[in-house]
């Protein structure tokens, strides 16, 4: 099992989530057992690896391979969309929180090790963008907001995620 | 911790449990089990480190390529990714 973390730091961290899941329009798992354990999960990843990776994924241990799994990962939007939860289950739709259905296993969206190595080489032998523009424009991977300027926020104004989450999107 | 741990019960055939000890969904998947008291092994390959993680990672692979968790093996013949009750109960037979 992960290092312990105490009881009052779940809930403090549990806390945090659900207010800002709330703000932003997303929801928490109201299963408490679950979700605690997904946090203690979260919390031991933060303590091995120095960020809150996917509890539910096999993490690298490098930052810039395991990006997309950092919580929230890339995925949690298409398959709250498509599942009504993220893979794991911490986020879930509003049916789901509110009692009306459960959450189900959500097959694996991430690409296997193979695509994502392929994926990785091609973004670095990738050319400039078409020019044109005044301003590159950015993508948050996660929740989609776009921002045309020279730096992508430190973080994203929509779902709070770090600047390197983002991409050049035009 | 490292390596295989072992579970005491019935005798079903050799059944393999590779999970994450972080997820919500292995941990359901070993207490299910657990519960269907079968004879059954776990590693937590989150918790492995340098030659025998990459060597438990291959072995995941083979079987389910998108390196997912939890993947049960039985009888070293059949894959069940994720935590599928049904799947499980009829793979063991209980
Ligand atoms: S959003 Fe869900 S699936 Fe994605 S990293 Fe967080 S807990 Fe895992």
């Amino acid at each position: 099992m992960p290092d312990a973390a105490s009881d009052e730091e779940v809930d403090r961290f549990i806390q945090g989530l659900v207010e800002e899941a709330e703000a932003g329009g997303y929801h928490i798992n109201p299963d408490e057992e679950f979700t605690r354990g997904l946090v203690r999960g979260l919390l031991a990843n933060r303590g091995r690896y120095g960020y809150i990776s996917c509890p539910c994924r096999l993490a690298s241990g490098n930052r810039e391979d395991d990006l997309d799994i950092i919580c929230p990962c890339d995925y949690r939007d298409p398959d709250i969309a498509e599942y009504a939860a993220c893979y794991c289950a911490l986020y879930v739709n509003a049916e789901v929180e509110a009692g009306l259905s459960a959450a189900a296993p959500v097959p694996e969206r991430r690409p296997p090790p193979a695509e994502r190595r392929r994926a990785k080489e091609e973004r670095a032998t990738a050319g400039p963008a078409p020019g044109g523009l005044n301003y590159p424009v950015w993508r948050c991977r996660v929740c989609g907001y776009l921002c045309a300027r020279n730096e992508p926020p430190e973080t994203c104004p929509i779902c709070r995620v770090s600047r390197d989450r983002f991409e050049r999107f035009m | 911790m490292t390596g295989m741990q072992h579970v005491p019960g019935e005798d079903r055939g050799k059944v393999i449990l590779y999970a994450l000890s972080t997820c919500g969904w292995c941990a359901d998947t070993k207490k299910f089990l657990t519960g269907l008291r079968v004879e059954f092994s776990y590693v937590y390959v989150d918790l492995l480190t340098g030659a025998e993680r990459d060597r438990v990672v291959r072995e995941v692979e083979r079987w389910n390529p998108r390196l997912s968790f939890p993947t049960l093996v039985v009888n070293d013949a059949k894959a069940i990714v994720g935590f599928q009750e049904q799947e499980i109960r009829e793979a063991v037979g209980a």
